[in-house]
C-alpha cells in the first residue's frame, strides 16, 4: 500500500528577553543552579506574576511576520500538574485566547518549489525548571534558573508531508525568529525545541491516522531521523495488523528509535482555567502599527528580492536568506565585487564548506566579506583564474595576507596573459609530448575532443595554474591544428 | 491604655502621654495574660515589637509625626513577614519563615506601626468560624463557648478583647466583615485591587482582598490610608489615586441614598438581627439619609457560584504546597508520588482538602463548562446587579450575617450550613465592590453587625457613613466583660 505521512509541529522558541516572563530574574543560560531564581520563580507563597512587556512585543512581531491575526485581547491560563521542577504546581500558559492566531509560513523545498504551511496559533508561556538526576546520591536536584523563561509555542497545521518538509519548516521558523531578533535559535542549549506530531494514512484517504507525539527533538538532523523512524514504525505496525495508539514518545538519538513515554490514558487532565493573577492582555492597534514598522526585511521578502534583483535561483536565494547574518555577508560581498552570481557561488561553496569544516558561524568567518569581494574582483578582471582563486581564498583563510591583492602579489599568483610567454610555454609542452601530438593529429574529431583536455592539463601544470585558461585553449588549438 | 483606639493612641503618642515602648510592653503583657483563653495569636513577636517600638519612639523624638507612628497592630497569619513564621493556620507551612514582607506589612511598618505578632485564622482562610486552624480554634471574647467568625477570627478576637487596637485581615467571601460583626468591630473589605495582594498567601486570587479590623470606622480609615494604593508587584492592583479617608469622615449624610435589598431581609435572617439593622436605618434617616428598597435578584446564586470559583482557584493556588521547597514534608518519602501524597494528606486539614477536591472537580475536563464557566456567568450577573443598583442609590445596607455567633463545634458536621453564613457578604467579593461591617447592637449579649456596600472605590463614603453613625451610637465602644 502507498502511505502518506502527516506531520504537525509544535515549536517552543525561547524568547531572548533579558528578564523572565513574570519576574525580574535574568535569563542567561548556564548560570550556577538556582542563582537566577527569584521569589516568584521559586513559587514562594504570596508571590504574584507581572507580565514582561518585551515578551508581548516579541510575540506580536512573530505574529505580524506570519501574517497572523493578533488577538486584541489574549488571556493567560494555568496548566495544572505536579512536578518538582514546576514550582507553583501549574504552568502559566495560554489556552483559549492565544496572543497569535492563524497565520502561515512559506517554505522552499529542495527542488526549489514553495509550499505554504499553516500556523494554527502561537502562544506565550513560561518554561519549567530542570530536574537533575546525577550526582545527588539517590536524590534529585532541582535547578529553577530556567523556570519562568518566556517561550513562544508555535503550533503548525498538519500540513507537512515528509521529514524533509518538516526540517525545511523548522529551518524557516528558525530563520524567522532569528531575523526578528526574538530567539537566538540555539538548539543545543534548548532555545528552540520541537515536538513532532506524526501519523500515516493510506494515500488518498481523507481522514487522518492516529498520531503519536515525539517530544523535545532538538536538532534539524534528529527531527528528520526521528520522524523517519516513527513513520517507518507506524507503517510496519499497521501492515502487521496492529494499530497506532495515541501517545507521547521520546526519540533516542543514540539508538535512533522512539519509545513510548505515556499513553493518552495516562495523560494529565491539566484543568486549564484563566489565571486570576493576571489580567487579559489588551493589544492596541497603535502598538501593532509600531511593531509592524519595526519589522526588518524577513527571509521570504529577502529571498524574493535576491531572486528578482540578482537573478539567483530559488534554491540559492533561500539558502542565502536563511540567516540574516549570511544574507548580510552575501550582500556585502556583492557590493564589493558587483557580481551576485559569483558572490553567491563563493559564499555557498568555498566559504560555507570552510565554515562547516571548522564549525564556525558566519560572524566568525576568517575571511571577511571585504576580502572575498576583493578576490572575486580579481577573478573578474582575469588577474587570477577560478582555480588560483581557491588558493588565494585558502591563504586569506589562513591569515596569510590582508587582501587578495596582497596574497596574489606575495605568492606570485598573477595570471599569465602575455601571449608570447604562453606560446613559448606551450611549445615546450608540445615538444615534451611529441608522441601524443602525433596521435592527436592522426585522430578524428571525436577523439581529438577527448585528447585536447590532456594538453590543457599539461599546460596548466607547466604554468602552475597561472596561465589564462582561455588563452591556453585558444593558442593550443591553433598549434595542434596548425 | 488597652482601651484606646488607634486615633486616641496617635494623640497620646503625639502629646507624649506615653511612649510606644510603654504601650507595646503593656499590650504584650496583656496578650500573655489573656490570649490563652482566646488563642488569637499564633506567634507573638515580642522582641521585634519592642525593637519597632523603640525605633518609632526615636523617630518621634527626632520630630517625625504620623498617625500610625508607634501604633501597635498585628497581622493575620497569611501576610508574609520576613523571618517570622507565616503559617496560614496550616500544618503544611510548618517552619515556613517567609523570606520577604508582604506589601501590606511593609507599608504599615514604613508608617511606623509596631507589629506584635501573627494572628490565628482558618486554615488558608477557608472557614467562617476559625475552627479549621491547625493551631486550634479561636474563641469569641463575648462568649468563650462561641466562635469569633472567620476566617480572620484571630484578628477579630484580638481586637475585640483589646489585646491590640487594630489588625489586618483578609476577606474572600466575608472573612473580615463576618468576624467583625460577630465580635462588635468595624471591618472593611476594600474594592478588589485597592490593596496589594503581594505577600498575601492566596486562597482565591480573584476574590481575596486585605483590609482592616478595628473598633471604629476612624481607625479603619487610618489603616486603609496606609495600606491602599497601587503596587507594581500585583497585576490586579489598580493604579488609581487613594482618597483621603480621614478628611471625609466628618461629612454630613444629607441626601445620602441608601438601598435596602429585599433579598437581604428574607427567609433565613434571624428576625432580631433584622430589627437591629432597621434601627440603624432609622438613625441614618435622622442624619439625613433617604431610604428605598432595591433588588439584587441574582443573590440567590451567589453561594453556589462562590463555592465553585473560590475552590477552583484554591485548588490551583495550593498546588505549590507540595513538600518540595518549603513547609511540611512527610517522613521517609518512598518516591516522588509518595512525597506529594503524604505531605499534602498530612499537611492539609479537612476543610482545605474538601475545597481542593471540589475545585479540582469543577475544573476537570467535561465539567469545566457546567461549573466554572457557569459560575463566572453568574458572577457577571451579580456584578451587573450592583452596577444597576448604584445607579439609583449611593450605598446598599443590610445585615452582615444571618445569625449570631454560634457555639464552637456546632456546624462542624455540616459544611453547607457554615457556607450559608456567608450569604450576605459573598456578593461583594464576586462583584469586587467594597463592604464594611459595623456594630449595630446586641441580641442576647452577642454582637450584631450591619453591612454597608459601596460602589467601586467608594471606601471613603463607607467610612464616612460608619463614622457618622458611630458619632450618634455607642455600640462600638462596648467591650466584652473580662477584657
Amino acid at each position: 500500500m502507498q502511505w502518506e505521512t502527516v506531520i504537525g509541529l509544535e515549536i517552543h522558541a525561547q524568547l531572548s528577553t533579558r528578564s523572565k516572563i513574570f519576574s525580574g530574574s535574568a535569563t542567561t543560560f548556564g548560570a550556577e543552579p538556582n542563582t537566577q531564581a527569584s521569589l516568584v520563580d521559586l513559587g514562594m507563597p504570596g508571590t504574584l506574576p507581572v507580565l514582561n512587556a518585551e515578551a508581548v512585543r516579541m510575540a506580536c512581531k512573530f505574529g505580524l511576520a506570519i501574517d497572523a491575526e493578533i488577538a486584541p485581547s489574549n488571556v493567560f491560563a494555568r496548566k495544572n500538574y505536579f512536578y518538582p521542577d514546576l514550582p507553583k504546581g501549574y504552568q502559566t500558559s495560554q489556552m483559549d485566547h492565544p496572543i497569535v492566531g492563524k497565520g502561515f509560513l512559506d517554505i522552499t523545498l529542495e527542488d526549489g518549489t514553495q509550499k505554504r504551511i499553516g500556523i494554527t496559533r502561537a502562544h506565550l508561556e513560561e518554561d519549567a525548571g530542570k530536574s537533575l538526576h546525577e550526582d545527588f546520591h539517590g536524590m534529585s536536584g532541582i535547578d529553577l534558573n530556567r523556570a519562568g523563561t518566556p517561550l513562544l509555542e508555535i503550533v503548525s497545521e498538519p500540513d507537512i508531508r515528509s521529514a524533509k518538509e518538516a526540517v525545511a519548516y523548522v529551518k524557516a521558523i528558525h530563520a524567522l525568529v532569528r531575523y526578528l531578533g526574538i530567539c537566538d535559535g540555539n538548539m543545543a542549549e534548548g532555545s528552540l525545541r520541537c515536538d513532532c506530531n506524526v501519523s500515516v494514512r493510506p494515500k488518498g484517504q481523507a481522514e487522518f491516522g492516529t498520531r503519536a507525539e515525539i517530544k523535545n527533538v532538538n536538532s534539524f538532523r534528529f527531527i528528520e531521523k526521528a520522524i523517519n523512524h516513527e513513520v517507518q514504525r507506524q507503517i510496519e505496525l499497521i501492515e502487521d495488523g496492529g494499530k497506532v495508539v495515541q501517545e507521547t514518545r521520546l526519540y533516542d538519538p543514540n539508538k535512533d528509535q522512539t519509545r513510548s513515554m505515556r499513553s493518552k490514558e495516562e495523560a494529565n487532565d491539566y484543568r486549564y482555567f484563566p489565571c486570576p493573577d493576571l489580567l487579559p492582555v489588551v493589544i492596541e492597534q497603535s502598538f501593532l502599527d509600531e511593531m509592524r514598522a519595526s519589522l526588518p526585511e524577513l527571509p521570504v521578502q529577502k529571498r524574493e528580492r535576491f531572486e528578482a534583483q540578482f537573478g539567483l535561483s530559488a534554491y540559492d536565494a533561500t539558502v542565502l536568506a536563511a540567516s540574516r547574518e549570511l544574507a548580510d555577508y552575501f550582500e556585502a560581498v556583492n557590493t564589493v565585487c558587483g557580481d551576485a552570481k559569483l558572490a553567491a557561488n563563493w559564499v555557498m561553496g568555498e566559504l560555507s564548506s570552510l565554515l562547516n569544516k571548522d564549525n564556525l558561524d558566519i560572524e566568525q568567518s576568517p575571511v571577511s566579506a571585504e576580502q572575498l569581494g576583493g578576490m572575486i574582483l580579481r577573478i573578474k578582471d582575469n588577474t587570477i583564474s577560478g582555480k588560483i582563486a581557491k588558493m588565494v581564498f585558502e591563504a586569506l583563510a589562513a591569515g596569510e595576507g590582508a587582501s587578495a591583492d596582497e596574497v596574489i602579489e606575495k605568492k606570485g599568483l598573477k595570471q599569465v596573459t602575455d601571449s608570447g610567454a604562453i606560446e613559448s610555454m606551450l611549445d615546450e609542452v608540445l615538444a615534451a609530448n611529441a608522441e601524443q601530438v602525433e596521435q592527436y593529429r592522426a585522430s578524428d574529431e571525436a577523439k581529438r575532443g577527448k585528447m585536447f583536455g590532456f594538453f590543457v592539463g599539461q599546460a596548466m601544470k607547466a604554468s602552475k595554474g597561472k596561465a589564462n585558461p582561455g588563452q591556453v585553449n585558444e593558442l593550443l588549438k591553433k598549434k595542434l591544428e596548425g | 491604655m488597652h482601651q484606646l483606639t488607634l486615633a486616641e493612641i496617635a494623640r497620646g503618642l503625639a502629646d507624649k502621654r506615653f511612649s510606644s515602648v510603654e504601650l507595646t510592653t503593656a499590650l504584650l503583657a496583656r496578650i500573655a495574660q489573656l490570649d490563652p483563653q482566646l488563642n488569637s495569636f499564633i506567634t507573638v513577636t515580642e522582641e521585634q515589637a519592642l525593637a519597632q517600638a523603640r525605633a518609632a519612639d526615636a523617630r518621634r523624638a527626632a520630630g517625625e509625626d504620623g498617625a500610625l507612628l508607634g501604633a501597635p497592630i498585628a497581622h493575620k497569619d497569611l501576610f508574609c513577614t520576613k523571618d517570622v513564621l507565616t503559617s496560614c493556620g496550616s500544618k503544611i507551612l510548618t517552619g515556613f519563615k517567609a523570606p520577604y514582607d508582604a506589601t501590606v506589612v511593609e507599608k504599615l511598618a514604613t508608617a511606623g506601626s509596631v507589629s506584635l505578632g501573627k494572628l490565628n485564622m482558618d486554615e488558608f482562610a477557608m472557614g467562617s468560624a476559625n475552627e479549621s486552624s491547625h493551631y486550634g480554634p479561636v474563641k469569641n471574647p463575648w462568649d468563650l463557648t462561641r466562635v469569633p467568625g472567620g476566617s480572620s477570627g484571630g484578628s477579630a478576637a484580638a481586637v475585640a478583647a483589646r489585646l491590640i487596637p487594630a489588625a489586618t485581615g483578609t476577606d474572600t467571601g466575608g472573612s473580615i466583615r463576618q468576624p467583625a460583626a460577630l465580635t462588635n468591630l468595624t471591618g472593611l473589605k476594600p474594592t478588589y485591587g485597592r490593596v496589594s495582594r503581594w505577600g498575601m498567601i492566596a486562597y482565591a486570587s480573584s476574590l481575596d482582598q486585605g483590609g482592616p479590623l478595628a473598633r471604629t470606622a476612624e481607625d479603619c480609615a487610618l489603616i486603609l490610608q496606609a495600606i491602599a494604593g497601587f503596587d507594581a508587584k500585583d497585576s490586579t492592583c489598580v493604579d488609581q489615586p487613594v482618597d483621603d479617608y480621614l478628611a471625609t469622615l466628618g461629612q454630613p449624610l444629607n441626601g445620602l441614598r441608601i438601598g435596602l435589598p429585599k433579598e437581604y431581609f428574607g427567609a433565613g435572617l434571624d428576625a432580631r438581627i433584622g430589627e437591629k439593622v432597621m434601627a440603624v436605618v432609622e438613625e441614618l434617616k435622622k442624619l439625613g439619609a433617604t431610604v428605598k428598597q432595591i433588588s439584587l435578584p441574582n443573590m440567590q446564586h451567589a453561594i453556589p457560584a462562590y463555592y465553585v470559583i473560590a475552590p477552583a482557584e484554591a485548588s490551583s493556588n495550593l498546588s505549590r504546597f507540595d513538600g518540595v521547597r518549603f513547609g511540611y514534608r512527610c517522613e521517609n518519602p518512598q518516591n516522588l508520588e509518595d512525597l506529594y501524597k503524604r505531605s499534602r494528606a498530612e499537611g492539609f486539614g479537612a476543610e482545605v482538602k474538601r475545597r481542593i477536591m471540589v475545585g479540582t472537580y469543577a475544573l476537570s475536563a467535561g465539567y469545566y463548562d457546567a461549573y466554572y464557566l457557569k459560575a463566572q456567568k453568574i458572577r457577571r450577573l451579580i456584578k451587573n446587579d450592583f452596577v444597576r443598583a448604584f445607579e439609583e442609590v449611593d450605598l446598599i445596607l443590610g445585615p452582615t450575617t444571618p445569625n449570631l455567633a454560634w457555639k464552637l463545634g456546632e456546624k462542624n458536621d455540616d459544611p453547607v450550613a457554615a457556607y450559608l453564613e456567608d450569604i450576605y457578604t459573598i456578593t461583594a467579593n464576586l462583584a469586587g465592590v467594597p463592604g464594611l461591617s459595623m456594630p449595630a447592637g446586641f441580641v442576647d449579649g452577642l454582637p450584631v453587625g450591619v453591612q454597608l456596600l459601596g460602589n467601586y472605590f467608594q471606601e471613603a463614603r463607607l467610612l464616612n457613613v460608619a463614622h457618622q453613625y458611630q458619632q450618634v451610637s455607642d455600640w462600638h465602644t462596648q467591650a466584652p466583660s473580662g477584657f
